[in-house]
This record gives structure tokens, sequence and C-alpha cells, in this order.
């Protein structure tokens, strides 16, 4: 396996999605080339900053003008 | 900061599990429903807002998004979760307006695109907690900023993924696209992304 190959699998690898096959091509090309290595931890990494973020707070006012619009235009609706 | 617990219904809940909420709002239960929305609100208004970009039309896409659910709730079969159905719509909701605002610059077809497109320019190592790096409103910015700069037909799929956490399969249906696609997508937009960060991670890099 060589660098290009290792990118197009890169995603599949990192989401545990490979077979035993090309994992290990994947982890035998990873012990001798720096670079992939680097690619592959700083990819990690990017997909874990987002994951850590939390949602923030909805704006209040944009909170109370969702609550306001689904409250009189629910009331409108016809009970099922 | 966090925001307030929401205030607990004084309805006949007694499981605190979406399939009953669901159930009671079908039947026309606005507190049930009122409950899913304090429950998923944050997490549209951010899908929202990283798709089209746009704090009005994010606001617009959440609130027609919140309002749809409930008009089509009867149609709900439960055969998905709740949450990922609520997401469709939302998805759809936003596109719709980038779609409006940005039309030039929102084709959802295929770019044409090489592998050596994929191929990643920046190839030096981060730090090993790189974010700590930066106070949280400051990462918030750079991770939104980074987010603003991917082509939306990256960015969407990179959003239902890695951060609402959507299978592949649940992508594909949300965005009506397929399975290869997804994935094709999903890893452009990673490295994409991961490019874009490099600026402020790499080792060696001041604060």
């Amino acid at each position: 396996m060589n660098c290009k190959a290792l990118i197009r699998e890169l995603s599949a690898y990192l989401d545990g999605e490979l077979g035993s096959e090309t994992l290990t091509e994947i982890e035998i090309h990873l012990e001798r080339c720096q670079d992939c290595r680097v690619i592959v931890d700083t990819t990690r990494k990017t997909i874990q900053i987002y994951y850590n973020t939390q949602p923030l707070p909805l704006p209040e006012d944009v909170r109370q003008r969702l609550h306001q619009a689904l409250k009189s235009r629910l009331s409108r609706r016809p009970s099922v | 900061m966090s925001s307030p617990e929401p205030k607990r219904l004084p309805s006949t809940i007694v499981r605190d599990d979406e399939s009953g909420l669901v159930s009671l709002a079908k039947n026309g239960d606005l507190g049930a429903f009122d409950e899913l929305v304090n429950r998923y609100e944050r997490r549209i208004f951010r899908l929202a807002m990283n798709i089209t970009q746009n704090r009005e039309d994010a606001e617009d896409a959440t609130q027609d998004a919140f309002l749809k659910s409930f008009q089509h709730l009867p149609e709900f079969q439960g055969g998905s979760r709740f949450y990922t159905w609520l997401v469709r719509i939302a998805v759809n909701e936003a596109l719709m307006r980038l779609r409006r605002r940005r039309p030039n610059v929102t084709s959802l077809d295929e770019p044409v695109e090489t592998d050596d497109d994929l191929m990643p320019r920046q190839i030096q190592d981060w730090a090993p907690t790189p974010e700590q790096r930066y106070q949280t409103t400051e990462l918030n910015s750079i991770l939104s900023d980074a987010i603003a700069e991917l082509d939306p037909i990256f960015r969407t799929v990179f959003v239902l993924r890695d951060v609402e956490q959507l299978s592949t399969e649940e992508t594909a249906e949300a965005l009506g696209i397929s399975v290869p696609a997804v994935k094709s997508r999903l890893l452009r937009g990673r490295l994409r992304l991961r490019e874009k960060l490099a600026r402020y991670f790499q080792q060696g890099k001041p604060s």
C-alpha cells in the first residue's frame, strides 16, 4: 500500500470499518511512513475536537421567538 | 455557561423516553412536544447554523423544522429515531434557505475531483491536545470559521456524521444521496478541515 491508497481508506480506517486484510496493510504502511502517521493522527484529532464541542445554548431571544411561534401556530392546529 | 434545565411538565409523562413523548405528541399533547423541542432545539439550531452559515436563516429553519415535524408527526412511523427524522426535516429546511441565498454555489452534484485533490499539504504534527491552547470562545470561533470555509456539500455531510453523530446510512437518507457519496464527501470534508485547523494547531505554532 502506498500513501495515496492509505488516504483513500483513511475515513474507513478511523471509523473502524475496514476488513482485516486492508487493516494490516495500513498498519504495515504506518509503521514505516511518518507523514501518514501524522495525517492519520491529525485527522483523528480534527474529528475528536468537533465531536467534543457542545452546542452553545440557544440565544435567549431566538429561543423565545421559537417557542412563541410554536405556541401560536400549534394552538391553531386542530386536535388529532 | 449552561442554559437552565427545562421545566418539568405537569403532564402524565411517566417514562422520560423519546418514544413515549412522541406517542403523546402524536395524540396532540403540546406539552410532550414542547419537551421534545426543549430536548433538541440547541442541536437543531447548531445544525442549521452549520449548514446555512446565516443566523436569520438558521432561526427560520429551526422554527419551521419543529413546526413541520409536529404537523407531520402522524406520518412518523417510528422505524427510525425521532431525532433522526427531525434532523432530516431540519436539513431540508436549512438547505432550501442556503440554496435560496447562494444558488450558484450549492449544487449537490458530486464535484469532479481526482485522488490528487485528496493529498494533504500540511504534514507537520500537532501538539497532543492542541485545543487546550485556546479559550473556549476562541476555539469555537476557529472551529466554526473552518467549517464555514468548507464547500456546502462537504460541510453538510461532515456536520451530520461527525458533529450530529448520524450513521452513514442515516446521513445518506437525510440528504437523499448514496452511501458511497456520503463516504467520499466525508473523507474530503475531514481532510479539508484538517488542513484548515493545521494553521492553528501545528506544533510550535504560537498561541
